[in-house]
């Protein structure tokens, strides 16, 4: 507890969603945690370390080997006046939950027409990058962000990891939770919690340029980041855009750079077709026809199944084909 | 059990244990020997050593009144599907000794979730038999407030239900509503689901974790013997209260069609999740005497044999013939209950063409807790679209 007395320290992402997820469930009784390993172990990534032994097996729950049973029985402590904070403990094992997701969380608020709420948080762990075997790297978001009913967002660092998930966790509607698995323990960043975060569904330019913009979230705002670092050094100045909110999106910071730009690239490490980049570069198309000097471009996964993790880095979406988009569109 | 090679030598060999019961042959044809059965299919009270019915003959008077009632909201309801005025209707008939029984065995602060065939227990729980109507009209999706009655919303997808009441069982477990010894504050919940949810994952997901966390929840299965098309034998090779065990929680068959014995065995079965000790299942078992629903056709998979059979078990006529035979009720009380069904009937068919349609621009509300700023330029959108067709012909 020592170290929420203290103001501002440096914090990995999984830090930072640890605190954020400590903060949440002192602040409201009704906040609880389920999942698979997330009590003793505190998670197959330490998420929730120590928070078992500090609020009880009431409140953070070992589950049986069961998603849709995890999904299924959080919706039922909802319906009783929970806020259930569910893990799923890697995005290839979602599956077996989609059926509750999509069918009963997304659409109680709107079947009981308001008279129920569903304040639950689905953590997913996603993304590629950990050497993993199948069913460990996915990134199903467009499958969710397509669900009416459902808020999806994708944090990319610690800071935001401590904010988004407390705000989250205090919106009474369902929200599918992203987290980079591959940033959990990998960048430290500065944390003041005194300080007072931006509105949870909002989109946020992370860095200003003027010859194209870079979308990005979740895990490749990292990669974004470094691509219009190396971009400056052939003196190309990128704008990059980390989108935070998948669903709803928040559109307007993201036409306003692409008005003055010109130009976009949509980074994920989903597969492209029918991802995320091509309902962003429809909006984009529809807002800001005449802006536009290209098509706004997709970097992303093949359309393919994930590969065997010894060649992951050659299908997920890196620094050169981030950059690659962005001289195609140069180009054009 | 054995195998054994072409040429007779046994290659393997062993004992698994006793032969399965014989599940669907003549000795399991009435519910079988573990049947729970207090009122004969001929209307006559029989004791059983584990469960009895602790009420008097003013309670089956009640219970005689709700089935009544709720099969004439029943044949009404297909009645108004037949001219119209329903797109669909998921039909109890055969079922309401099943629903009332379970139904009445519920205290005020129990709570209820059903599948979309649940009319009889909705009865008991005080919502308004209109209420159903709606969803079945196509106007609403379920307009009752499952906080009036503790009676939630009417659930599609077969079986997800019963992980919602184990989980709302685990919620009321952190409230300290369980196991306290106050009548008036100990609760429970009871999931209804069928034969056909049994092979359900979630329905199977639910008794574990209904079970590691022992959650006061009863699972009250109607086996009406029936999933639309699909026989009971294609979901199960054992009687389905047999599973429990495997799970870890006892389980129990109960005549189904008698409204005494199911009344006595689902309220031990709740006194038993509200004194925390855990899940019950509960099977009830029954037959669908109509359709699935009325765009069901039985004709093309079941023998018209089998529903003359059943048709003699029907669970409001022995009932019937308990209270004649026994003086407990007179020619006025069927004749007042008589009426009084008429005028449910009639307040019903009023009441459903009476449903107003939601207004288009409804579909955008209650998607979020708050309206988007996508969903609100949808609307907006929508509503010009719309308006500019004002004045046209």
């Amino acid at each position: 507890m020592a170290e929420t007395q203290k103001t501002s320290q440096k914090i990995t992402l999984a830090k930072g969603l640890n605190m954020g997820l400590r903060k949440a469930m002192e602040d409201d009784p009704k906040v609880l945690l389920m999942g698979e390993d997330v009590g003793k172990l505190g998670g197959v990534f330490r998420i929730t370390d120590g928070l078992q032994k500090d609020f009880g097996e009431d409140r953070v729950i070992d589950s049986p080997l069961a998603e849709s049973g995890i999904v299924g029985t959080a919706v039922g402590l909802a319906l009783r006046g929970y806020r259930p904070v569910v893990e799923i403990q890697f995005d290839g094992f979602v599956y077996p939950a989609y059926d509750q997701i999509v069918c009963q969380v997304a659409k109680i608020q709107f079947r009981s027409q308001g008279k129920l709420k569903m304040p639950m948080v689905i953590r997913i762990p996603f993304g590629g990058g950990i050497g993993a075997v199948e069913h460990h790297s996915e990134s199903p978001e467009a499958q969710f962000a397509h669900t009416p009913g459902l808020k999806v967002v994708a944090c990319s660092n610690p800071v935001d990891g401590y904010w988004m998930i407390q705000q989250a966790i205090a919106c009474d509607d369902p929200v599918i939770f992203l987290e980079p698995k591959r940033q959990y323990h990998a960048d430290k960043a500065e944390l003041d919690e005194s300080a007072t975060p931006g509105p949870l569904f909002s989109s946020r330019v992370v860095r200003s340029g003027t010859d194209a913009t870079v979308l990005a979230y979740g895990p490749t705002v990292k990669s974004a980041m470094a691509a219009a670092e190396a971009a400056a050094t052939e003196g190309k100045s990128l704008e990059v855009i980390d989108l935070r909110t998948l669903s709803p999106l928040d559109m307007a910071p993201v036409y306003d750079s692409v008005r003055r730009t010109g130009r976009a690239v949509v980074a994920h490490e989903a597969h492209v077709n029918l991802g995320m980049g091509a309902e962003i570069a429809s909006r984009i198309t529809e807002e800001c026809f005449y802006s536009l000097e290209a098509p706004v471009l997709r970097v992303g996964a093949f359309d393919t199944p994930y590969p065997p993790s010894r060649i992951e880095e050659d299908y997920l979406p890196d620094l050169d084909r981030i950059l690659d988009a962005v001289d195609r569109s140069l180009a054009f | 059990m054995s195998t054994q090679s072409p040429g007779d030598t046994p290659a393997v060999s062993g004992q698994f244990g006793p032969d399965l019961v014989e599940v669907f042959g003549p000795s399991q044809q009435d519910g079988g020997p573990e049947l729970v059965q207090l009122l004969t299919p001929e209307g006559e009270r029989v004791e059983h050593p584990e469960f009895s019915f602790d009420l008097g003959d003013d309670a089956i008077l009640g219970f005689y009144r709700d089935m009544v009632l709720t099969r004439r909201i029943d044949t009404e309801a297909t009645a108004l599907q037949r001219h119209g005025e329903l797109g669909i209707w998921a039909q109890l008939l055969g079922q309401e000794a099943a629903q009332i029984g379970a139904g009445r065995a519920l205290r005020p602060q129990d709570f209820v979730f059903p599948t979309y065939r649940e009319h009889g227990v909705a009865w008991c729980k005080g919502v308004d038999p209109l209420d159903l109507l709606g969803l079945f009209r196509g106007v609403d999706q379920g307009s009752w407030d499952p906080a009036d009655n503790n009676f939630g919303l009417y659930t599609i997808v077969i079986g997800a239900q019963t992980l919602h009441a184990t989980g709302y069982a685990m919620g009321m477990q952190r409230d300290g509503v369980v196991g306290t010894g106050d009548p008036e504050r100990d609760a429970a919940v009871i999931a209804h689901f069928g034969d056909g949810a049994s092979s359900q994952g979630d329905v199977n997901e639910s008794f574990i974790f209904a079970a590691s966390y022992n959650a006061p929840v009863v699972f009250f299965c109607q086996n009406n013997q029936w999933a639309i098309s699909e026989p009971i034998e294609r979901q199960t090779r054992i009687p389905l209260y047999q599973r429990a065990l495997g799970f870890g929680f006892p389980g129990v068959r109960v005549d189904g069609n008698d409204v005494l014995a199911t009344y006595a065995v689902t309220q031990a079965a709740l006194n038993r999740a509200r004194d925390g000790q855990g899940p019950t299942f509960v099977e009830a078992y029954t037959y669908r005497m109509g359709a699935h629903t009325t765009t069901d056709d039985p004709t093309r998979y079941r023998l018209s044999d089998d529903l003359e059979r059943w048709k003699l078990k029907d669970p409001i006529a022995r009932v019937e013939a308990y209270l004649r035979r026994n003086g407990v009720a007179d020619d006025d009380f069927f004749a007042t209950l008589q009426q009084e069904a008429d005028d449910l009937g009639h307040r019903l068919r009023e009441g459903c063409k009476a449903l107003p349609d939601p207004q288009p621009l409804s579909i955008f509300d209650h998607v979020y807790s708050e309206m988007t700023d996508e969903l609100v330029a949808q609307r907006d959108g929508f509503a010009d679209y719309l308006a500019s067709f004002e004045g046209a012909h």
